[in-house]
């Protein structure tokens, strides 16, 4: 007898769970919209909410809560977002550009096609506000590891002076070199491989 | 505890002198950097108030707050850019980013406002290692582009 009323009394206060969870007012609204990729690659967004999750992936799907438990899918367009998110997408920051240098062999001085190059990344640097600027220098396989951490070192270097030369303030170039470490072609060791002789300067 | 510091400024240094990859003038905090700032923004630091202008350095635990005529843009270190409309408030929880590996952890609170976002290279490298939450969702970004908005209800 004494169990049946703890099991009423456990009932009453369960059913009186769920009701307070179904009345609930919405105390937030909230959208997400995934937008296709400036690469023309779109790409995914998981959305989770009260336990249950929900998958975007395709441009402008649109996931919403507003009631309390359930997320609401629904497709949205460019013009809808332009006009609901101007003012965060119009202060959004210049994408990072990367430029690749390349070098002589077992020198820092750049092929004559990269010392052309160079010029070009001085109006990317311009064009970003509080620019800061890494370069990061690798070399080929021909040499011992440490000589190319040096050479590599070198490298990146030899391209801070010179967009300090162009005017580029020196504090906001950061330089590392990873010597033979990160070929963008892979070789056996002392293959001479012009294309992993380089610099990467990535402004930001 | 000493010893413990000691150990891992050890390892710190064997690490550096094994990759021989010092970057050179890096800070510790910095995770990054303001670079569109409009109207009124400040960012909350540790209590104080901290003002923003293009330039101004972001560290973990900022909070990013804008005004009813603000918006703000931040380039963060693995390249991610987030901007912030009106009357928006974004907290900075966590980011740690290896810059060899790319492999980090990117954490952020859209507490209210509107944000745009472009994620970068920790999103990349580990789907699952960057997260907005907001007050009632938690997103897993798996890339790149989106747009995420939280208002209040009035009661």
């Amino acid at each position: 007898m004494r169990r049946g009323w703890l099991g009423l009394a456990l009932l009453l206060v369960a059913a009186g769970c769920a009701q307070t969870v179904r009345v609930a007012p919405p105390t937030h609204d909230e959208e997400v919209v995934l937008l296709p990729g400036s690469d023309g690659k779109t790409g995914a967004l998981v959305v989770t909410h009260a336990g249950q999750q929900q998958t975007l992936d395709s441009a402008y799907a649109t996931a919403r809560v507003k009631d309390p438990g359930e997320i609401a899918r629904s497709q949205s367009d460019a013009t809808a977002v332009r006009e609901a998110f101007a003012p965060a997408l119009s202060a959004q920051p210049p994408r990072p550009v990367t430029f690749v240098l390349y070098f002589l062999g077992d020198s820092d001085n750049f092929t004559p096609e990269s010392t052309v190059e160079l010029q070009k990344i001085f109006p990317e640097i311009a064009n970003h506000p509080a620019p800061e600027i890494v370069v990061v220098g690798h070399t080929d396989r021909v040499g011992t590891i440490v000589y190319n951490d040096a050479l590599s070192l070198r490298r990146a270097e030899r391209v801070r002076n010179d967009l300090v030369q162009l005017g580029i303030q020196r504090d906001r170039i950061t330089i590392a070199g990873r010597g033979e470490r990160e070929p963008i072609v892979a070789t056996e060791d002392e293959v001479v491989e012009p294309r992993n002789r380089r610099v990467e300067i990535t402004v930001r | 505890m000493h010893s413990r510091t000691l150990v891992v400024v050890a390892f710190a240094v064997v690490v550096l002198a094994l990759t021989g990859t010092a970057p050179s003038g890096a800070a510790v905090v910095d995770v990054g950097q303001i670079k569109v700032s409009k109207g009124t923004v400040h960012i909350e630091r540790a209590k104080q108030r901290v003002p923003v202008t293009v330039g101004t350095v972001v560290q973990e635990g900022d909070v990013l707050i804008t005004g009813a005529d603000g918006s703000a843009g931040i380039t963060f270190k693995d390249d991610s850019l987030l901007s912030v409309g009106p009357d928006s408030v974004l907290a900075i929880d966590r980011f740690a980013f290896d810059s060899t590996t790319h492999a980090g952890a990117f954490e952020t609170s859209l507490r209210q406002g509107t944000m745009a976002a472009v994620s970068g290279k920790i999103a990349k490298a580990s789907p699952d290692a960057m997260r907005v939450r907001t007050p009632a969702t938690i997103l897993g970004v798996r890339g790149t582009e989106f747009v995420v908005r939280s208002s209040r209800v009035a009661p």
